[in-house]
């Protein structure tokens, strides 16, 4: 078991033939994922990679049956491409696209509601199910199927952990980079829920960043909700308020959303925090051998 | 992007919102002139910066007459404004706003921006207006009132009558209350504004309604399609190394310390300056090189660092997923030629071609100490600097 992907799911790239799309279809394929078919307006009729393309993703959704996609596509036609895979009935949508205006998000995830589509993203690596199913720009080889679930705001911090579970030995169930936008789909506390309902997952590494309140949520949800140990880190501690740091979702506005909030409402729901982001996979293994 | 007060108010006018007849003055004589176009025997002299906060810093003068605007057009203009918003350094104050005095009975609070927790944007509104909002939110919530809009439906006048009734408003303030909201509410999405703010929001002797400060922030994201905003970017206002990174598609955030970091993303590099900072030291900067980052970025990046005279040490950490550490240890090797670095350099590379990478600086004879992992690369970086 795993979560959200795994060998079985299909999938579609939106914004195939550009540079992007190409490059990481091509990784993904090479990783193993089926990698169906994908999406260039204009383009339908064409073969690329050795795979099918279709003028839109209903088309492509009927031919392949296809139940994920993974959008390369540029800022400003991204809302429009997420849209277009939520119509056509594809249930889970990854979008890598970083940039995407924040009204666009705005009136997508209240498109949504109500569909049972799952996003990812925007501004994430995407979700890897090691061994199985990669959508998305991770690196594939520091992955290693195990039973740790990761779910981050950030990319390359999210390599950082999957790479310490690796070598630690403990590898990984699924790793979900929820993204680093203020208004996004999948949040800390939908993927939690999936975690703590999966057999494989024995524990689950969150790592947050400051801005937003989406980890004090995630917080409260461990304290009702789950029972397998959590690790958690929060970077930005020494972030200067009202400054945007990289990711659009990455500001202490109105004092709000700090690191120090974070770590304590993490800490009052019982989560094991670590101060140091090189400390994750070594108190995961703390964690779960107190429990085995 | 922020917008200057003057360019707000052209906004908020252009969108039929009352605001106070002003124009802008580069010089104490073009305040003068200002004045006397404006007419009346009441003006407020305000110091166009990208902050709030003026008025407390000596930013809003009262001016009686024309020697009173002269002379604090006079004080303002080349000097740099140092409000709670900007730091001890100030931001050059280059025009001044001349703007006719109003009759004020009372003040009020009002802005749009995201509800992240909604995805949704909110409209906030206080009757404690002319204060700092957020030590009215800290000490007395109850005095704020939050709607929120949802997105297919845009703004409904219940959600405005409920916020005029919390503000206070009666007779006919209501339906002009509401027309502003409105038009706030338009320009929001209109114009991809992130934050409109008016404080305050006056109540003018008369009952009529005024936004005698407004305040617009523009999505960064967005301002793609908003060319003719895009041209009242007023980069004087902006940091000026920030600036120059933005050139090179760099994100790049100064900060006091004397520990440069140059990372691949923003998380990592948000935990680089924390790690720093465990380990005793003090992070210059925020630096993220992209996900594309390239023999050229770097050497870029470095040029970046290396002009804040206070970098004592730089760390480099990348962890190459999709980018090859390779191709990052080439440019690091061709900066640090190339650029003369004087100050001592850690590199800590994990993920992609990492071993060919740290073979290539060991191979290379330049002064880069090798960092064996993220705890090993801050230790090196702290001590090198001290």
């Amino acid at each position: 078991m795993s979560i959200l992907v795994d060998k079985n799911t299909r999938v579609i790239c939106q914004g195939f033939t550009g540079k992007q799309g190409t490059f990481h279809s091509e990784q993904c394929i090479a990783y193993g994922t089926q990698v169906v078919g994908g999406v260039t307006p204009g383009r339908g009729g064409d073969q690329h990679l050795g795979r099918p393309v279709f003028d839109t993703v209903d088309d492509a959704v009927r031919a392949t049956g296809a139940n994920a996609s993974m959008i390369y596509v540029p800022a400003s036609y991204a809302a429009d491409a997420i849209l277009e895979a939520a119509d056509a009935g594809v249930e889970l949508v990854v979008c890598i696209t970083e940039g995407i205006p924040v009204n666009d998000m705005v009136r997508v995830k209240a498109a949504l509601v109500g569909t049972g589509v799952k996003l990812i993203g925007p501004n994430c690596p995407g979700v890897i199910t090691p061994g199985e199913c990669k959508i998305g720009i991770m690196p594939g080889f520091i992955h290693k199927p195990g039973c740790i679930g990761i779910v981050s705001r950030s990319g390359t911090l999210t390599y950082e952990t999957v790479f310490q579970t690796t070598n630690n030995g403990l590898g990984q169930s699924t790793c979900v980079g929820i993204g680093g936008d203020p208004v996004r789909g999948l949040n800390f506390v939908e993927v939690l829920e999936l975690f703590q309902n999966d057999p494989k997952t024995e524990g689950i590494i969150m790592v947050g960043e400051i801005g937003g309140s989406d980890e004090e949520a995630g917080a409260e949800f461990i304290k009702q909700h789950v029972t397998k140990p959590v690790v958690a880190y929060i970077a930005g501690v020494t972030a200067p308020p009202g400054k945007r740091m990289g990711h659009a979702g990455a500001v202490i506005a109105g004092g709000k959303g700090t690191a120090a909030d974070k770590f304590r409402a993490l800490e009052a729901a019982g989560v094991r925090t670590v101060k140091s982001p090189a400390e994750l996979g070594a108190a995961m293994s703390e964690q779960l051998r107190g429990r085995r | 992007m922020n917008l200057h007060e003057y360019q707000s108010k052209q906004v908020f006018a252009a969108y039929g919102i009352p605001v106070p007849t002003g124009r802008v003055a580069a010089t104490p004589e073009e305040a003068v002139a200002a004045a006397e176009a404006l007419g009346g025997s009441l003006w407020v002299v305000k110091a166009q910066v990208h902050a709030g906060g003026r008025g407390k810093a000596g930013g809003v003068k009262l001016a009686r007459d024309k020697a009173a605007v002269h002379a604090a057009a006079k004080a303002m203009l080349g000097t740099r404004l140092a409000t709670i918003q900007t730091g001890p350094e100030g931001l050059p104050v280059d025009t001044v706003y001349v703007e006719t005095g109003s009759a004020i009975e009372r003040e009020i609070y009002l802005s749009l921006t995201l509800n992240r927790e909604k995805g949704q944007i909110a409209m906030i509104g206080s009757a404690a207006g002319g204060m700092d909002i957020e030590e009215v939110a800290a000490h007395t919530p109850e005095k704020i009132t939050t709607v929120n809009i949802h997105p297919a439906a845009g703004l409904q006048p219940h959600q405005c009558r409920r916020m005029a009734f919390a503000l206070g408003f009666t007779g006919a303030q209501i339906g002009e209350f509401q027309k502003i909201a409105m038009a706030l509410y338009r320009l929001v999405m209109d114009k991809d504004a992130a934050l409109v703010e008016v404080n305050p929001l006056i109540v003018t002797k008369d009952g009529s309604l005024v936004a005698l400060d407004a305040k617009i922030n523009i999505d960064a994201n967005a301002v793609f399609r908003q060319p003719e905003l895009a041209k009242m970017r007023d980069t004087a206002q902006e940091d000026p190394m920030e600036l120059k990174a933005s050139e090179h598609d760099l994100n790049y955030v100064s900060l006091d310390g004397d520990i440069a970091c140059m990372v691949n993303g923003a998380g990592l590099a948000m935990a680089t300056m924390d790690l720093i900072k465990l380990h005793g030291g003090s992070p210059a900067n925020f630096l993220d090189v992209g996900g594309g980052a390239t023999a050229e970025r770097v050497t870029a990046a470095f040029n970046l660092i290396l002009s804040n005279p206070k970098v004592k040490a730089i760390l480099v950490n990348i962890f190459g997923g999709i980018v090859r550490c390779d191709l990052i240890a080439e440019g690091v090797i061709i900066a640090v030629k190339n650029v003369g670095v004087k100050v001592p350099v850690v590199v800590r590379l994990e993920g992609t071609n990492a071993e060919k990478a740290r073979e290539m600086l060991a191979a290379s004879g330049l002064e880069v100490t090798a960092a064996a992992d993220l705890t090993d690369a801050a230790q090196k970086a702290v001590a090198a600097a001290r």
